[in-house]
């Protein structure tokens, strides 16, 4: 059962989007996410769902996926809309006590809450659609460039790498660990809080102590197959960026600056900012 | 023939307060050679092992690896690429979350363009018997699978001499089993040398040679068959000897006239086909086995 576990939210496929070099896909989620806090405005909102729905669709991801990663957030989302919704001056519409309502208060906690939506979903889609190992590599080859003004990009990939390989592994010692201390009497699902938290003392040295052995010898190990940093180093995955790619990408830009734009048509249209 | 390893009079401690690990080991082996090394557990086989390919440089004495002393460091990866290490516990030396990835990480390394990476790193997951798995995460894998992963990841660099230290101690009987085959293909077809540090007799009696070692030294060496015919000395070391010998050293003393030197399950259990019914046996082929 543990066994089976996997990191983080990859959803497999084989639709374009899975397919998208990761790199061209970690810079349009940057690039998305800056527009949708530049188009603040319903025309470049109703786009930019329309991008993730189109986004949705072509990854063939299912719907409650995206309600699955919206569900945690939600405390945030309705505090933030709650905030403006209370806190926004303008034309009161409904007034009682201290607690005022604006026009102005109502349509900003809607904005701000589609978009903070788009912005989980949106992110969501590239989780969704790259690997973790994909994406590590495409973290540690768009950062080699600062690697010259020596941040450690080649280090921080292996550490994830690492830290990707051994979770698996260290859960299921953790299972391993709990069962032994259990059998030895342990009680590690009763009593209140603080007596829980107690009760993992036991559970977390060992995991600790077996950690850190297990990180001496894959140093070792790395050592013997000469492991030297990231100096020199070739991979066997290598990135490609393809024509269709190339094409997807353009598409996405070219809706990104529409929907920058659109702020300014919409200011036209309504004189409304 | 050249040597592939040679040291003389080694010794080294991991502190000084500490006894040394290994006092004093001259050894040679030559190239293609199997060799198994038996002892307690703390009698310095793992810091022995360590020496061969420069992980551990010893405090006194030299190492030679195909004629480079393993002092000079501008030599450190070619030694390590003549001399693959594969260790005990197959989950802590898999580095990359994907196998054909791990099997690649020695390559990476060494700067090995992506083309030949490729070719290299599928002849070395065949010859480990792991071309299947390639693209399946390490810990999806048993034991004997991951361990075969972590040879394939030696292999890749094309090695002289593989150094197993303990590298079958984790494993089900199954996957030793495998280990040892792959491991015995590999020294007969491709001429590789193989250091095979084991706690199991019956792996040391596949070896052209075995060193049995003591308190950091070498106690005694000789062909499998020498060594486990001196039972008592043996058992003084806190060793076992191979099921096979133990039987027969039974026999023997029970008045049963078995002759000395008989290591092998096979060989003992032909000596006593023939024993008690007074025919030759067949061949485990002519005999349907």
């Amino acid at each position: 059962m543990l066994r089976d576990i996997t990191i983080g939210q990859h959803f497999p496929g084989n639709s374009a989007l899975h397919k998208l070099d990761p790199r061209l896909k970690i810079m349009l989620t940057i690039a998305y996410i800056v527009m949708l806090f530049v188009g603040t405005n319903p025309f470049g909102l109703l786009l930019s769902i329309v991008f993730l729905f189109v986004g949705y669709m072509v990854a063939k991801i299912p719907g409650r996926m995206v309600w699955r990663s919206i569900k945690p957030l939600l405390p945030v989302l309705a505090f933030t809309a709650i905030l403006n919704l209370f806190f926004m001056a303008g034309t009161p519409v409904f007034q009682w006590w201290v607690i005022t309502i604006t026009w102005q208060g109502i349509y900003y906690a809607i904005i701000m809450a589609v978009r903070i939506v788009c912005l989980i979903a949106g992110t969501s889609l590239l989780t969704y659609t790259t690997s973790p190992i994909v994406l590590t590599d495409a973290i540690e080859r768009l950062l080699s460039p600062l690697a010259k003004l020596h941040f450690p990009a080649h280090e921080l990939a292996m550490m994830m790498t690492i830290a990707l390989r051994f979770i698996p592994t260290l859960i299921e010692e953790t299972d391993k660990i709990m069962s032994a201390q259990k059998a030895r009497g342990a009680e590690l699902d009763t009593g209140n809080i603080m007596q829980r938290i107690k009760a993992l003392i036991p559970v977390l040295i060992p995991l600790f102590l077996s950690a850190f052995r297990r990180a001496d010898e894959l140093a070792m190990a790395m050592e013997c197959r000469c492991y030297h940093g990231g100096e020199g180093r070739t991979r066997l995955r290598q990135l490609h960026i393809t024509k269709q790619d190339i094409a997807i990408t353009l598409g996405c830009v070219l809706l990104f600056v529409a929907v920058g734009f659109s702020g300014v048509l919409y200011t036209r249209l309504t004189g409304f900012a | 023939m050249p040597d592939m390893i040679k040291t003389e009079d080694i010794a080294f401690r991991y502190d000084e307060d500490h006894p040394y690990a290994v006092d004093g080991v001259s050894l040679a082996v030559q190239k293609g050679e199997f060799v198994a090394i038996l002892g307690a557990n703390g009698c310095g086989k793992s810091t022995l092992a360590k020496h061969f390919n420069a992980i551990l440089v010893p405090e006194r004495g030299t190492v030679w690896v195909e004629n480079i002393k393993t002092t000079e460091e501008e030599r450190l990866y070619d030694i390590r690429q003549k001399v693959g290490m594969v260790f005990q516990n197959p989950d802590n030396q898999i580095v990359a979350t994907v196998v054909e990835e791990d099997v690649a990480f020695a390559l990476e390394n060494l700067g090995v363009p992506p083309d030949e990476m490729r070719q290299r790193i599928d002849v070395a997951m065949e010859e480990a018997g792991i071309l299947k798995y390639r693209h399946r995460q390490p810990h999806k894998l048993s034991g004997g699978q991951k361990q075969r992963v972590a040879i394939a990841g030696v292999l890749a660099m094309n090695p002289d001499c593989l150094v197993l230290d303990e590298a079958t101690a984790m494993l089900d009987p199954r996957g030793r089993d495998k280990i040892m085959r792959t491991v015995k293909r590999l020294n007969k077809e491709r001429g590789i040398t193989v250091l095979h540090i084991t706690h199991y007799m019956e792996e040391a009696a596949m070896a052209d040679r075995v060193l049995v070692m003591e308190n950091g030294k070498i106690a005694f060496s000789g062909t499998p068959k020498q060594v486990f015919s001196q039972v008592e000395e043996m058992r003084a070391l806190h060793l076992d000897i191979p099921q096979a010998a133990e039987l027969c050293e039974k026999l023997t003393a029970a008045g049963f006239n078995m002759p000395r030197g008989v290591i092998t399950a096979e060989e003992c259990a032909r000596l006593l086909y023939e024993k008690l019914t007074g025919q030759a046996a067949l061949a485990p082929k002519e005999a349907g086995l």
